[in-house]
């Protein structure tokens, strides 16, 4: 467990140290803010949270690639994976460090724009279940998206490569759905079901449901899961 | 303390790396691997570390299974790969700590105690404060040798730990590594000979996959100077004088090459006894001038050479 915490201290200590993660942030908080002041002068409404969260999800997909894609990808390119294989970690230890690293960044920047619900409960009455499920369900989507750019670090050495194929992981799931429609009706339910911005909707009405929790964890559990196979076929190639 | 048996290592369709590798290091040895490029070194103590699985047979470090106990086998296994596992962003006395933790010391004081310890023995105390990305050759390959021996293993690999070092280093290396011997059982690979000659206590020869020799460094001299390494100066025709001195039977190896003016350089091998004598004799009555005759004794070099390129022949 100290071992995992150890990991996790590091990367973060990487986070932080390295200008992408400061360009990342800075670009996440432009944007967000950019949109949320938008959306407040248009709406003029307290409730505008909600179509905020949608705008700041899809930023999220375009930037957590960005994030995940060093986890693996630069241990290998740096032979540094030779020490935490090598050292008393299971496999799934030092996927678990990581992942709880580049979660942490992401809770990091979601708490950097509270200020958001903090105007608007200056300016009027905003309802706060929503906004808090809303949070929340970004988090959730946001750690998805970090799990998939984690599992395609594990497959190459290549940064670049590793964003890339987490970016394009990432929008076929979160389009997946859209075909629901041409495929029939019970193909189309389980592609509606697979599709990770139908799970979202829900949150940011301020609903929180089991069936949507359990597909946002059953989703992160899974990819870790692949995540800490990919790197144990390495002792076997 | 290491036992490998019937060690083969496939890398993808059927290419072997290793070849039912088998043999054991006693406690307290110091064992050197020594190999040409590409002769299944690397590969060998990847898998003694337990970072690769072999594909067939077993490794047993501490007693401990290297695939089914990894963990126990990986807590007494400090490792120093070719390049050495360095997280450029972090200074060299945050990457030790986190190393220290990596590998189990829990403890934060007993943490800077170690750390400072290793440090003082690896010659790095002064640049602590430096990020490693920042740090020379010859500083990376000591921080390398630190995070290795950090958690006080029973076993410690090193791969070419002497690589890009100084003169000096080399031999500050070598001591370190000697003093590191009896209370911890070590394996490094090389291909620099005289290193093994002087560190190790055992060697193991290993070309293609498969261990050629396996011997203390002094017997495996011994056990070739039956071999001895003679070289002529001679002033004549090179042709002729190759052609002469081939002639005599007993002589293997035999080089020529043109020297300044009209001289002519031979270089030969014989286990052939007082074949000196028969040498001179030749060279005399063909009415050649012989300016020297020099017999070199063997070295680890020879051995290594003579049993890599016989294997190589067959």
């Amino acid at each position: 467990m100290s071992q995992i915490w150890a990991i996790s201290l590091k990367e973060l200590k990487s986070y932080f140290v390295s200008p992408i993660a400061y360009v990342v942030m800075a670009m996440f908080l432009l944007i967000s803010g950019y949109f949320f002041t938008l959306i407040l002068f248009y709406t003029k409404d307290a409730g505008m949270m909600r179509y905020l969260f949608g705008n700041m999800v899809v930023i999220l997909l375009l930037i957590s690639p960005l994030l995940s894609m060093r986890l693996f990808a630069e241990e290998q390119r740096n032979k540094t994976l030779e020490l935490l294989l090598t050292s008393p970690v299971s496999d799934a230890g030092i996927v678990m460090g990581k992942f709880i690293a580049s979660a942490l960044f992401l809770l990091l920047m979601l708490v950097l724009t509270f200020y958001f619900p903090v105007i608007l409960l200056a300016l009027g009455k905003p309802d706060l279940m929503p906004i808090l499920t809303g949070y929340l369900g970004m988090f959730l989507m946001g750690c998805a998206f970090l799990a998939i750019g984690m599992l395609t670090s594990t497959w190459t050495q290549n940064q670049i490569v590793a964003a890339v194929l987490a970016f394009a992981i990432s929008l076929l799931l979160w389009f997946i759905g859209a075909s629901s429609s041409v495929v029939g009706n019970e193909m189309g339910a389980v592609l509606n079901y697979l599709s990770l911005n139908s799970h979202f909707e829900s949150f940011a009405k301020g609903l929180l449901t089991s069936s949507d929790l359990l597909y946002y964890f059953s989703v992160i559990g899974g990819l870790l899961f692949l995540t800490t196979r990919s790197l144990e076929t390495r002792r076997w190639r | 303390m290491i036992e490998v048996s019937q060690v083969t290592k496939y890398y993808g369709n059927h290419q072997k790396a290793v070849d039912n590798l088998t043999f054991s290091v006693p406690k307290g040895t110091i064992l050197g691997f020594l190999g040409p490029n590409g002769a299944g070194k690397t590969t060998t103590m990847r898998m003694i570390t337990g970072f690769m699985a072999p594909s067939e047979g077993s490794i047993q470090v501490a007693g401990f299974d290297t695939t089914s106990q990894s963990m126990e086998a990986r807590k007494r296994i400090g490792y120093l790969p070719e390049t050495p596992p360095l997280y450029g962003e972090l200074t060299v006395a945050s990457y030790l700590d986190f190393v220290a933790r990596l590998k189990g010391l829990k403890d934060r004081r007993q943490r800077q105690a170690r750390i400072a310890e290793v440090a003082e023995s690896c010659w790095i105390s002064d640049v602590m404060k430096k990020a490693t990305s920042k740090l020379s050759k010859g500083y990376r390959q000591r921080v390398g040798l630190a995070q290795a021996i950090i958690h006080n293993p029973d076993v410690i690999v090193l791969d070419e730990p002497t690589i890009g070092l100084d003169p000096r280093q080399i031999q500050e290396t070598r001591r370190l590594i000697k003093s590191l011997g009896g209370q911890h059982t070590i394996v490094l690979s090389t291909h620099i000979l005289p290193e093994v000659q002087m560190t190790c206590d055992r060697v193991i020869i290993i070309n293609r996959g498969k261990i050629l020799a396996e011997d203390t460094p002094e017997n495996l001299i011994t056990r070739s100077t039956g071999v001895q390494r003679i070289s002529l100066r001679v002033r004549g025709p090179e042709a002729e004088i190759r052609t002469a001195l081939s002639a005599i039977p007993g002589i293997t190896g035999l080089v020529s090459e043109p020297g300044e003016g009209a001289l002519t350089i031979v270089r030969l091998d014989s286990a052939t006894p007082h074949i000196q004598e028969q040498l001179a004799k030749t060279v005399v009555d063909q009415g050649w001038g012989l300016q020297a005759l020099q017999t070199t004794e063997a070295n680890l070099e020879d051995v290594f050479i003579q049993l890599v390129t016989k294997e190589q022949g067959e």
